[in-house]
């Protein structure tokens, strides 16, 4: 159905799309198939990009290759909920489970930047005692990082953003101000401070990759409110548009339109480059060191199409834990009606956000935290909500539709809890390339359940609290994915070290929110990109201590 | 009923700097797409049409939106979402049978072809569907229930509100790039959006 997408490959011939102007390019270092790179990197999103940056500009050679097109937005993007579906991962995919995943705008992209192409840009980071779940909060499992250590990448990473948020964030140890000042608030968001100052609670605005003040090329935020369907005029900092390019200015290559089908294992037991389709064939990419950062589905996918007579299992898998624990946020809204106009399809979806039930465990039936903030579906969005989750249709749908510049809503990022037959496999279906699909199954365990329970009953309240009424919930809404290659200190209980290097595959890792072991009550962008940061450094020491 | 936002014609900020080439570019193509079937039959076509005026009734005096013709256009180039129901058949399998199973249900309760019955007929049949309480074995490896949420709510909800017409309706601003919005506050509007009727 869209209109405006690339069909052949952009970064070619010696340069790729230069993202801050119309038809601008900017010069790219190229590998050829046979160049063995010291890093080929599958998927350019939150880890991928990031890590492409940072080992391009310790020196490495570095290609990293995207299923999805290069864009550039100021050109390709409209403002239409429609035409942007294709910043959306939409090759098949089988989905069941009880809490059946939707996979797309909330969790899945195919571009170059990956979806953060198209994230709401919440941008938090992990309390500390979650990173040690299991030996200190009694859940879970740990983490083989110290927060401290987190804590200082999470410091690069909103740099590197120029994160807009307040100068004294309320929730956990201190913490520096953000590098740009915090987002006005909208009527929504307003809400949300409304009734959390009625409940005595804390709030904040929401911490945002959205630029409140001019940088380089890119200028502030105009509160248009398309975020999740992608920002066209590059306020939004994504990895498009703050790791790729400095990846493109250190020499690393970007391949769009690039989808990798296997990895190779050589003789000696590592990993020799990697195969992929581009411009209507298979070729092969020599590397050192190859990298998988698809996400929680394309990464185990991948590791598991990789299978051959060594590792009849899949790449990566003697621990039988490739695929398995996948985790997504549950991401239940409660919605109601004002009496003031709010016109919540003003400005970032999410300008503000409370972590009490982060940060407080007291009155919990459950293990684990949420965080919510306030809302702005677009129209599309909006009725997909109103017909998905409330099964409205006709007169009473068209009547509900009539309130939305008067609706104003919280919804949750909860934490949901590790469990083994919520996991990826492969299904026969081929895709488009000829690779079996993935098949995804996802249902909330009691202890998810008892936690979403907690969270509409407390919005409901802060809900009413701010005057609205009409108050609904939604039943089963997910957001993001985490898990399915788990890091750890043991291989019998995990697939990668905490650097991401596999323990079977020395020269085989993996780079994204498939390494958590646990998935917190925050949007996992953050955490990612600080992984990654961390995992280059890593690489930088090892390589000095002939490590590698 | 009385119109909400009366004059509000989200079309007329075409040329303004809320709408960037892009958004003119696209949704000029949405609006030239003739209201016609590229890839259903006729008599799908015309089961379809009804199927979205009982799923988003219009409201009368305004202009028709032609909901069907985005389906019919996913349909013919097989443009899924990205994820499917472990127990629906892909896209055009779940569309073509679904619809010749409602007409098969109308034929089966009320002795008539879908397009024939009275709309509270054809409400009832829907609410059947929506409570999988169905008779004919034409919804097998289907499912009355998952292709009436899964697949019609879904796709026909989303293509009405595909339509610049149907964004005048709720007072949606509709494309807003390079120029965004100034005032987010309770109560405020910028010039270029909707007034609100005070006497809804």
């Amino acid at each position: 159905m869209s209109e405006i997408v690339p069909q052949v490959p952009r970064a070619r011939d010696g340069r790729a799309p230069d993202v801050f102007h119309v038809g601008g390019w900017v010069p790219m270092r190229e590998y050829a198939d046979d160049d063995e790179v010291d890093f080929a990197i599958i998927g350019t999103g939150a880890g991928g990009g990031t890590l492409a940056c940072r080992l391009s500009e310790a020196g490495f050679s570095v290609v990293a290759l995207d299923v999805g097109p290069y864009w550039r937005p100021l050109e390709d993007f409209a403002s239409d909920e429609h035409e942007q579906f294709k910043l959306y991962w939409r090759d098949e995919r089988i989905v069941d489970g009880t809490d059946a995943l939707q996979l797309g705008r909330n969790n899945s992209g195919q571009s170059v930047g990956g979806s953060m192409v198209h994230f709401a840009m919440v941008s938090l980071r992990f309390r500390p005692e979650w990173f040690k779940a299991r030996s200190q909060l009694g859940y879970g499992h740990d983490w083989p990082v110290d927060w401290r250590e987190m804590w200082r990448y999470y410091g690069e990473v909103e740099e590197a953003l120029k994160i807009a948020g307040p100068v004294r964030y309320p929730w956990g140890p201190h913490r520096p101000r953000y590098p740009y000042r915090a987002h006005e608030l909208n009527a929504a968001a307003r809400v949300l401070a409304r009734g959390s100052e009625a409940l005595g609670i804390k709030w904040a605005p929401t911490p945002l990759a959205t630029l409140s003040a001019p940088r380089g090329d890119a200028h502030p935020c105009v509160y248009r409110g398309f975020c999740i369907a992608g920002c066209s005029t590059n306020a939004k900092q994504s990895a498009l548009t703050t790791w790729i390019p400095r990846a493109l200015a250190a020499g690393a290559e970007i391949r769009d339109l690039a989808m990798v089908g296997r990895i190779e294992l050589g003789n000696s037991g590592r990993v020799t480059g990697l195969h992929y389709h581009r411009e209507g064939r298979w070729r092969f990419q020599r590397a050192r060191h190859v990298v998988v950062a698809g996400y929680s589905i394309e990464t185990p996918r991948l590791l598991l199409n990789s299978a051959c007579p060594r590792f009849p299992d899949g790449l990566a898998n003697s621990s039988g834990l490739v695929g398995h624990n996948l985790m997504a946020h549950s991401n239940q809204g409660v919605y109601g009606v004002m009496e003031d106009e709010i016109r919540w399809y003003k400005g970032p979806p999410s300008l503000a956000i409370t972590e009490h039930w982060n940060y407080t465990d007291e009155g919990k039936d459950f293990h684990g935290g949420y965080s919510y903030m306030s809302q702005g579906p677009l129209p599309v969005e909006w009725v997909g909500t109103m017909t998905g989750n409330r099964g409205l249709w006709g007169e009473a749908l068209q009547r509900e539709m009539q309130k939305y510049i008067h609706q104003a809503g919280l919804k949750i990022v909860g934490e949901t809890q590790a469990r083994d037959e919520n996991r990826v496999r492969l299904a026969d279906e081929k895709d488009r390339f000829g690779l079996p699909v993935a098949h995804v199954t996802f249902s909330y365990g009691d202890n998810d359940h008892r936690l979403i329970a907690h969270a509409k009953r407390f919005m409901r309240d802060s809900l009413a609290a701010a005057g609205a009424r009409d108050i609904w919930a939604e039943e089963s809404e997910t957001a993001h994915l985490m898990g399915t290659c788990r890091m750890g200190d043991d291989p019998s209980t995990s697939v990668t070290n905490a650097d991401g290097r596999s323990w079977d595959i020395p020269n085989l890792w993996i780079c994204d929110g498939s390494l958590f072991p646990t998935s917190g009550g925050v949007n996992p962008s953050l955490t990612i990109q600080a992984l990654a940061c961390r995992a280059a450094d890593r690489i930088k020491l090892l390589a000095k201590r002939g490590e590698l | 009923m009385t119109e909400r936002f009366p004059g509000y014609d989200v079309l007329a900020k075409r040329d303004t700097p809320s709408w960037n080439d892009a958004s003119r570019r696209v949704i000029d193509h949405r609006l030239a797409l003739e209201d016609e079937p590229r890839f259903l039959t006729q008599d799908e076509w015309r089961l379809l049409v009804a199927l979205c005026d009982r799923i988003v009734p219009q409201p009368p005096h305004r202009p028709r939106i032609p909901v069907a013709v985005l389906i019919d256009r996913k349909l013919q180039q097989d443009q899924g979402d990205g994820y499917r129901q472990a127990s629906m058949p892909p896209l055009r399998q779940a569309w073509r049978q679904g619809l010749h199973a409602l007409n098969e249900e109308a034929r089966l309760r009320f002795g008539g072809n879908f397009v024939e019955l009275a709309p509270g007929q054809q409400d009832a049949l829907l609410e059947l569907l929506a409570r999988d309480q169905v008779r004919s074995e034409a919804w097998q490896g289907l499912g009355a229930k998952s292709f009436f949420k899964g697949r019609a709510l879904h796709d026909i909800g989303s293509s009405y509100y595909a339509f610049p017409e149907s964004w005048n309706q709720i007072g949606f601003g509709g494309p807003a790039s390079p120029r965004g919005y100034v005032r987010m506050d309770f109560n405020r509007r910028d010039p270029w959006e909707a007034v609100e009727s005070k006497h809804v």
